[in-house]
């Protein structure tokens, strides 16, 4: 049975106890500090006041943090089915690599000579990966999927200026189904979003994107899989539509892990794409990050009389092969690049993750995960059918790739229990919920997607417990208002953490609050 | 290799339970709404160079690695390079404690109830940053320094409605700078430049007086500026303020355990970088933005980012964390968002929780004048051997040095230096022409005092000697 702990943690502010260290700075070399004198900063600019930190030994800080792991729940605690989220399991072997001090200790700006080996693993890992999407180039500079997004979005951007015709491609297309960050990004990308519909297949209404494909279609942005689980069957069609006016097609690879091995982008007409090695290839997420977005496209030509290819617009640095050096070295973004989106190289750390994670499944393992991805979603699914309470709205009949949305509307309509209640007693069983009212077109969404990595016991005891919710709901509706009461606290006031008068981002603003500072 | 160590259903058995339970013969009719020109085949998926084709062992794949790792160079003591981020030490607590499955296999903590251990991480992490900064309010992290910087002035656009300008001095990080033109271009927000005094290095007064006007939504100011000279950024703040735009300041954050914090300088947006507070240097990344602003609901409102916010559980009262104000993000704004970010850093800001939490009060202040007292001593050596500073104004830990007048490239002295196993500073004289030969130099807590007289030993051997 499920238990979280409970510690009611005190903050590390409150565990201060005047006059304890938990790090010692050496003092400065006696020489050191005599040849310097005494610090001499101007009286503008020299703090007064050491901030407010907490004093604390290494076993207080050691000990409080380790608690509040305790009160945390990952993807090595238990199945977190969160749908197009992509928790798989996060191999150790990676985290060895990653955290090595030959690639810890690498600064940004050292020079080119003393990085080869990991200039050599960006290398292979740039080829991989178009590979794996069918594209031509991968720059692996974007620091996570939304970054990646941005990148290709400012392609599409820089494409149309290059061909003089920005001024009327001023649109992106993009699916109401679609991740909130596709037109985010093409909202920050200085472009008007135009929303098309979904049918009642799952696939995008062709119709009404006909309907407003046209002269100032910059580009469209599509996740295939879409986030219903399912693959859009007229992607080829899509594709030379959108072709037709000129504008390009992006992927937004969020559900990649549906379709490895067995289709590419680069093979549907895909002009840009974006991975998230955080997802598909076995990066952890953190808790929120870091991620990388590695941005892939497909070098059509731009402007033929000047030579310029899609190639030349990626963002970042890239790393090239000299063959007469035998040496591997930073190619610097051109004139035509859309430039730099973080300072340096990319995320190193879940690159180097995803690198160790695709050299140790190679083609043969990529396919394998697919398919136990798509195996896993669709035997859930089939357990999941006739539920009472539950429905799996668009694509009856059709299987799904990485992921199942089920919808609690029934029992919502009949109960008044909702998505949410529910997902509140999957957390009581020892599970994490999955995601929840997204896609936004289906109604008290749970979105499901278990990955290749959880087990088959485990995808039982998840549809039994959503089975049991049912019986519970139906039994005493009241009932599953009451959950969680296995997590470390219970339900949340959602309304006093948002309200403009109790809002608290920071301990700093409770206390000036308190002492009546801040009103 | 039929069942995986990573895929545990992959054995014979359990697919045949699965694929019966459906209803069908084989894995492959999962697949057959592809259309086969968007198909790719068996035989052409395995023809493609990704990884070795097959699936490798751990031991395989660590030999292949270890052979790679081994050519990378680790120089100890680290890189005399800042600009930007700095080699720091790492306390193993703080690696220790990413590394605990619970923070680090986490995703965004959608479910609160089950995720509150993580998310009062990230709480504390915002409110040991707002001590810091003294601010009000902190964002769970950007992506990096360069990207806070680029979000800050689009927001100072929104915030300041009708304001197109933004003006950003020469002497801020130029690396920053091209991910500021990268982020502002789409948005047609124009982008004024504002001189140096090239006698301290500190911003041109004058000039940016000239500047900022009523058309000017938001100012940023680097402190300690790129070339390690600390500005006057009271001054700078007031000037700002009097033209009625949004003032956002940069800092590198270890120095203030020596300077006034950004919210005592007067700035509505503090950004800068966690990186030196116990993450690595990574070859670029993960670093951590921060992200902060003063005690204002209309910047709060137009903040990017992820926010956690202290709150009550809805039955008795008991303290709570949540994500909160979440009206502002992608998910439910979608095109109307504040900023497309998503996923954030926020296992790096728990990392900087972890190592602020252990610094603390005192610890920040002696960390900072450790870092002061060997980049002084380093400079006052420097110049011992005709290596001056370019700039007169005072520095914290980084200052550029000029090679003019001896006669040899910078180039020349740093492939010396490495021949000798050293890692010197950093050029700078193709990013500022007018400086000539200029490179620059940073010292931390790790280049020990002998270090400093090793390194200078050697750069009067290389500067005179004729080999």
């Amino acid at each position: 049975m499920f238990r979280q702990a409970k510690w009611s943690e005190p903050l590390i502010f409150e565990l201060s106890v005047k006059g304890r260290r938990g790090f010692l700075v050496p003092e400065p070399e006696k020489e050191v500090k005599e040849k310097v004198g005494s610090i001499k900063l101007s009286e503008d600019m020299a703090r007064t006041i050491d901030p407010d930190l907490p004093e604390l030994s290494e076993v207080d800080v050691m000990r409080h943090f380790t608690r509040l792991t305790e009160m945390a729940y990952g993807v090595d605690n238990g199945p977190v089915p969160l749908g197009s989220c992509t928790m798989k399991y996060n191999p150790r072997i990676a985290w060895e690599v990653a955290s090595d001090p030959r690639i810890l200790g690498l600064h940004p700006l050292q020079d080119e000579d003393t990085v080869q080996g990991l200039l050599e693993m960006i290398y292979e890992m740039q080829k991989w990966l178009a590979n794996i999407t069918g594209m031509d180039y991968c720059s692996l500079h974007p620091a996570a999927g939304a970054h990646g997004e941005l990148a290709g979005i400012l392609l599409i951007r820089k494409y149309h200026e290059l061909k003089g015709q920005i001024d009327k491609k001023t649109e992106i297309i993009v699916p109401d189904s679609a991740h909130g960050t596709n037109p985010a990004s093409a909202a920050m990308g200085g472009f008007k979003v135009v929303e098309i519909p979904s049918n009642s297949d799952g696939n995008v209404d062709l119709e009404a994107l006909k309907s407003v494909v046209g002269e100032s279609t910059a580009g469209l942005m599509i996740t295939n899989p879409s986030t219903l689980g399912l693959f859009e069957e007229n992607i080829l069609e899509i594709a030379r539509l959108i072709h037709s006016v000129d504008g390009l097609l992006y992927y937004d690879g969020a559900n990649l892990n549906g379709i490895m091995g067995y289709a590419r982008p680069g093979d549907m007409g895909f002009d840009i794409a974006h991975l998230n090695v955080h997802k598909t290839f076995g990066a952890p997420h953190g808790g929120g990050g870091p991620g990388a977005g590695p941005v892939c496209i497909k070098d059509r030509v731009v402007d033929a009389e000047k030579n310029i290819r899609l190639s030349d617009l990626l963002p970042g640095y890239y790393v090239i092969y000299d063959e007469k050096t035998g040496k591997y070295r930073l190619k610097a973004p051109g004139e035509n690049s859309i430039g730099f989106l973080k300072a340096f190289f990319g995320n190193i750390t879940p690159l180097i993750w995803g690198y160790t994670y695709i050299l140790m499944m190679g083609n043969e393992g990529l396919r394998k995960v697919t398919e136990l991805a798509v195996l896993n979603t669709n035997y859930f699914m089939k357990l999941m059918e006739n539920v009472k309470g539950y429905e799996i709205p668009y694509g009856k009949g059709r299987f799904r790739k990485h992921e199942v949305v089920l919808s609690a509307q029934p029992m919502m309509e009949e109960l008044g229990v909702t998505a949410e209640d529910v997902a509140k007693g999957l957390l009581d069983a020892g599970f994490y919920a999955p995601t929840i009212y997204f896609p936004l077109i289906v109604k008290e969404a749970l979105m499901t997607e278990f990955t290749e990595t959880e087990t088959i016991e485990n995808i039982e005891k998840y549809a039994e417990r959503l089975k049991e919710i049912s019986r519970i709901a139906y039994q005493d509706p009241k009932e599953p208002k009451k959950w969680p009461v296995n997590t470390s606290v219970g339900r949340i006031d959602l309304v006093k953490a948002n309200h403009p008068s109790t809002v608290t981002p920071t301990w700093r603003l409770h206390l000036k609050r308190v002492k009546g500072e801040i009103k | 290799m039929s069942t995986h160590p990573w895929i545990p259903n992959s054995s014979h058995e359990t697919v045949k339970k699965m694929l019966e339970t459906i209803g069908i013969s084989s894995v492959e009719q999962l697949f057959k709404d592809i259309p086969p020109e968007a198909r790719i085949s068996q035989e052409k998926w395995m023809s493609l160079e990704i990884g070795k084709g097959r699936m490798l062992s751990e031991l395989e794949a660590k030999r292949i690695i270890e052979e790679k790792l081994s050519k990378n160079k680790i120089f100890n003591p680290p890189p005399y390079m800042g600009g930007g981020v700095y080699p720091h030490y790492v306390p193993p607590l703080v690696k220790y404690i990413l590394s605990r499955g619970e923070f680090l296999t986490a995703y965004t903590p959608y479910q609160a109830e089950i995720s509150q251990g993580l998310m009062q991480a990230i709480f504390e992490y915002q409110s040991l940053m707002a001590e810091l900064l003294q601010m009000e309010v902190v964002n769970a992290s950007m992506y990096d320094w360069a990207s806070a910087i680029a979000e800050a002035l689009l927001m100072s656009v929104r915030v300041k409605k009708g304001r197109r300008k933004v003006v950003v001095p020469y002497n801020v990080n130029p690396f920053h700078f091209k991910v500021i033109e990268t982020y502002l271009w789409p948005q047609g927000v124009r982008i004024e430049r504002v001189r140096y005094d090239r006698e301290k290095g500190s911003i041109d007064i004058e000039d940016l007086k000239s500047k900022v006007d009523s058309e000017t939504a938001g100012v940023y100011l680097q402190y300690p500026n790129f070339f390690g000279v600390i500005e006057n950024a009271k001054t700078v703040g007031e000037i700002v303020r009097e033209k009625g735009a949004l003032y956002i300041t940069g800092v590198y954050p270890v120095s203030l355990g020596l300077l006034k914090a950004p919210g005592e300088v007067g700035a509505d947006i503090a950004v800068g970088d966690g990186q030196p507070f116990g993450l690595g240097l990574n070859y670029g990344g993960p670093y951590l933005g921060i992200f902060a602003v003063r005690y204002d609901q209309n910047l709060i409102r137009q903040m990017p980012g992820r926010i956690i916010g202290l709150t009550t559980t809805q039955e008795g009262g008991q303290r709570a964390f949540a994500m909160i104000l979440q009206a502002r993000e992608q998910h439910i704004k979608r095109e109307k968002a504040t900023s497309n970010i998503c996923t954030n850093e926020a296992l790096a800001a728990i990392g900087v929780a972890v190592y602020l939490s252990l610094l603390g009060k005192t610890g920040l202040r002696k960390l900072a004048e450790l870092n002061y007292y060997r980049a002084h001593y380093a400079a006052s050596r420097f110049s011992e051997i005709g290596l001056n500073r370019v700039f007169s104004g005072e520095f914290f830990n980084e200052f550029a040095v000029s090679l003019n007048g001896f006669g040899k490239t910078y180039r020349e002295v740093h492939k010396k230096l490495l021949d000798r196993g050293v890692h010197g500073g950093l050029y700078i004289g193709h990013l500022y022409p007018e400086l000539g030969e200029a490179s620059l130099w940073a010292f931390t807590e790790l280049h020990f005092k002998t270090d400093i007289d090793k390194l200078v030993d050697l750069l009067k051997e290389i500067l005179t000697g004729g080999g």
